[in-house]
This record gives C-alpha cells, structure tokens and sequence, in this order.
C-alpha cells in the first residue's frame, strides 16, 4: 500500500471515530435490532409456517443485510457527497493524488469494520438466542465477503456522482429501502412467495441474505446467487470508477 | 525565464464563454498578479493552468510541460490554494498537513511550515473550528507543503480583517523571497499594487492591460490632482498659463487643479513668487483604483 493510501486510511478512520453518531448508527444498529427482535417471546418460538425455524433465526442474515446497506448506502454516499459539496475533493485533485483515493481508503476502513460487526452479530444471536453457528462456515464468508463488496459498489456509484450531501442521502434512501426489502426486513425471505424471492435475487441484498441463510443452514449457496453478488462487484465497482467527479 | 505560459487561452461551458482570449507569460521568481471583477474569468483561468480543467482553445506551457497530460508530473511542482475549498471539518492542523505532505514526493518540513504560517497554537484545533484567517494560513501551508516551485493563492485575503490581510501579505513576501514564483489571483487593487511585480487585468475572459502595477496606475490616469485653500485670491489666468496645469476650478475659496505629473512643483512655485501660502493642501495622485475603474468601466469591488 503506499504512503498516501496508508495515510489517506489513517485519517479517514480517525475522523471516522470522530463522528460517534455515524459510528452508533452503522455499526451498533445490526445488533441492537437483533437484542430487540430477540427479546420478543414469540419470535423466539418455533413455527411450523417457517419450516420449523424461528423468527429470530430468520433474522440474523437479514439484520446483517440491514447493516450492510446503512454502512454503505447511507454513510458512505453520505459523506462522500459532503466531501464533494465542500470542495474537499477539489482540493485533493489540485494534487498528484487523486480524489477517487479517498473511495478506496473509506472502503479498507468499511470492509473489515462490516465483517467485524457481521460477525459479532452472529456471535450474539449464537449466545443469547441459540441461533445456530453457520453450518457451512466457508460458505458462509464467502458469501458475507461478495455482499458486503457488492453492496459497497452500489453505494461508491451514488458517492462517486452524488453532488451535495443532500443528494447523497436522497440517493442513498432511494435505494436504501428497496434493499432492505429484498433482504426481508418487513417480509423475511423465507416468508416471500416463490416468484417475489426469485425477482429480489437480481439486487446484491437479495441474493446476499439469501446466501447468508442458506449457508446458515447447512447449504453451500447458489452459484446463481454469488455470480449476481461478483456481477454487481465487477459492473458497479468499474460503473463508480467511471462516474467519479470531483465536483 | 519564462515559466509559465498561456497563449489565447478559452474556455467555455455549455453557452456561456467564460475565458474568451488570455495570454500572459509569468517569469520564475516573480509574483504575477491577475486582476479582475467577479466572474472576469480568473479562477477559471487558473484552473486550466493548474490541470484541472481542460481548456477549449489555445495552449498552456507550465515548467515545460501541458498542464493537462502531464498532471501527476505537474502537480509535484506546482501548489494551489483554491477558493471555496476546504478539508474535512473534523481534522486537525498538523494531521491535515502530514496527510498532504504524504501526496508528494518531496514535500516540505510541514512542522517548519506550521511554525513559518504562526500555527503552532492550532497544532490540534479541528478545521472546523479555525477562524478564518487561520484556515487562510493552512491553506497557504497546504500550497505549500509540496515544495512547490510555483505557488498558486485565488482570493487569498477575501473575507480576512485588515491586520489578517496585511499579515498575510508579508507572509506571501516571505515565501516569494524563499524562492516560489507566485501566482495571485485578487479582486483587492492594494493586494495588487503592494505586492505584484507585474499583473493581468482580465475583464469578461479578455486580458485588457498586462503591466506593472504602477505602469498600469500612471498609464490609465496620467492625471494628478491637487486641491488647496490659498492665503489670498490666486489669478486664475496665471494659473491656466502654466504649461502643466490642465484644469482649474475655484469654489467659494478652495481651488482644484488638474495638471500632470509635475503639477504640484509648478503651482507651489507660483504661489511663492505670490507669497500666497496654501493651506489644508491634498494631493491626489492615480491609483491602481483609477486605472481599473478606466480600464473595465466599473470598481473593482
């Protein structure tokens, strides 16, 4: 990694660390929903209607997807467009580093935070709820390592277009809540009729949870699934590399 | 030696040309002003200059290379500080100018550059919470930070009280003497004249004057005026017949002449052989001001 790279990550983490609300909100959500979720009797129970699961089971992947798409829907446009909107970027491209650098420290500080965060999640509902440990592990950070770059790739093309922080948030919300919905935050995956579950696997969350609680479940998740996750890492990640403006 | 050199630059976005035809050349070691109204198409200028914009028409030559193809390369000697940019509010003096230092291949003592700038109390005080003379100095320091060989400063002491701007400018002299040519964009027609060795007036994307500021000042308005209260009636003949007066206009005891450049030695030697003494005397002489407003047609500010 280079010098500028290395220091570029430095600071972002740092001022990251400053902002304790972005840092409340991406990181201590996912687990806070699932305390919560988990604390309900009857979702603690198990039901026929389910396959014999409980609801809290169904959740653990879909408070991961949820968190995931905060982190990098909201918070990373976010402050992308803030940047932009200040004239930060524009410093930066008055320099022989280029401002697109900043993507790319913010996404080394995002990635291992997301799967820290993913897996204390896991850990939690393990310990407090009797969720299971993931029967497919390998399978498991497979798919948890594409959905987090996947869902990364859809929010660097809002961060690298987006112009003003409103615009950011705006984009990031348009896009925020569709994803929650494929992940099964309102309707759980396993709940959505056949022909709603195979049209949400076409965005990076549906495929996503759903390869989270397949391998939870002992199953090594569709190749169909993680080639969506690879695509949408290949086609948005060059798409938010094209796109990037300074201003 | 000519460093850097734009011939009949352009530059236009969508239908509106913003910088229709510039050509000036900056000499090393020099501080080349370019003065304008608003929107004269300035910045604009030095953007293309600096690479970050792609000109429409005419060419730019900076330390021999094009601005645009040879970017990286440029960058390395070349330091801007932009108008309306700022870092992110959250971070600190000294992390800002080690993050910066990290972009260049030489940079700069930057702990030297804090200490040069009179940073050294903000060290740790977040961006967001420097006045604006403060941020106006880390922003020279950021320009400065790569060991540039010339310097780039758009607006520099808008928006700063006067004892800020004049410590500023000092301090622009200071760097100007360690060796970085100087670019200065301005509105301020003082910040011009007291320190550009030579400058560029651009008005609505032209270059309509390119001189020293006191050519500029003594070219527009070759006009000196004096205004004085006489001890007795003057003769206003005698005055008119004196070879540098142009003008005379007497007012219920005050007296303005209008004359050249050595009006006032030739008034006061009248009056004297008059033993007419001239009271609450003031003399007016051209100024940048006057050469602008000649110039473009309206004030500077």
């Amino acid at each position: 990694m280079s010098k500028s790279l290395t220091k570029l990550t430095i600071t972002e983490w740092r001022l990251f660390r400053r902002e304790p609300a972005a840092m409340m909100f991406g990181l201590a959500m996912p687990i806070v929903l699932l305390v919560i979720l988990g604390s309900i009797p009857s979702f603690r129970k198990h039901q026929a209607n389910l396959g014999g699961q409980r609801v809290i089971d169904l959740y653990v992947p879909i408070v991961i997807g949820m968190g995931l798409a905060t982190l990098c829907l909201l918070l990373l446009p976010g402050a992308m467009a803030t940047y932009r909107e200040k004239g930060v970027l524009r410093r930066m491209s008055t320099t022989p580093v280029p401002p697109s650098r900043l993507l790319l420290a913010r996404m080394l500080i995002d990635f291992p935070l997301a799967l820290i965060v993913m897996i204390l999640a896991v850990l939690i509902g393990v310990v407090a709820f009797g969720t299971k440990v993931p029967h497919q592990p390998v399978g498991f950070l497979i798919a948890l390592v594409l959905t987090t770059l996947a869902t990364q790739a859809l929010g660097l093309i809002i961060a690298a277009v987006a112009r003003t922080e409103g615009m950011g948030r705006g984009l990031g919300m348009i896009l925020y809540y569709p994803m929650l919905f494929c992940a099964g935050v309102w309707v759980p995956r396993a709940d959505m009729p056949h022909v709603l579950r195979r049209i949400t696997e076409f965005t990076p969350m549906g495929s996503g949870v759903q390869a989270l609680q397949d391998s939870i479940a002992g199953h090594w998740p569709a190749a169909s699934q993680l080639g969506i996750l690879v695509g949408f890492i290949v086609v948005a990640g060059a798409l938010a590399a094209r796109l990037f403006r300074w201003e | 030696m000519t460093i850097i050199e734009v011939t009949n630059l352009r530059k236009v976005y969508g239908e509106k040309v913003v910088v229709d035809d510039v050509s000036f050349t900056v000499d090393r070691g020099e501080i080349f002003g370019i003065l304008g109204p608003n929107g004269a198409g300035k910045t604009t200028t030095v953007e293309c200059v600096s690479g970050l914009r792609t000109p429409d028409g005419g060419s730019i030559s900076v330390l021999g290379m094009n601005p645009r193809l040879d970017r990286k390369k440029l960058q390395q000697r070349f330091g801007i500080q932009l108008q309306e940019s700022v870092l992110q509010s959250r971070i600190t003096v000294a992390e800002a100018l080690d993050l910066y230092a990290s972009f260049y291949e030489r940079p700069a003592d930057w702990n030297e550059l804090i200490d040069r700038l009179g940073l050294n109390t903000q060290r740790n005080t977040q961006f967001g919470k420097l006045s604006g003379g403060q941020k106006q100095r880390l922003s020279i320091a950021l320009a400065l930070v790569g060991s540039p060989e010339i310097a780039v400063l758009d607006e520099l002491t808008t928006g700063l009280d006067p004892q800020a701007r004049r410590d500023t400018w000092d301090l622009i002299e200071g760097v100007r003497d360690s060796g970085v040519t100087i670019v200065l964009v301005t509105h301020f027609m003082e910040e011009a004249q007291r320190l550009c060795d030579r400058l560029a007036v651009i008005d609505a994307g032209k270059v309509i004057a390119l001189d020293t500021p006191s050519g500029l000042a003594s070219h527009a308005a070759a006009e000196t005026r004096l205004q004085f209260r006489p001890s007795r009636p003057v003769n206003e003949t005698d005055l008119l017949a004196l070879p540098e007066v142009g003008e005379v206009h007497v007012n219920r005891g005050h007296v303005t002449i209008a004359g050249n450049e050595n009006v006032v030695q030739a008034v006061m030697s009248l009056l004297a052989r008059n033993h007419i003494v001239a009271g609450e005397l003031r003399v007016d002489q051209a100024t940048l001001d006057d050469a602008f407003v000649a110039l473009t047609g309206n004030s500077a500010e």
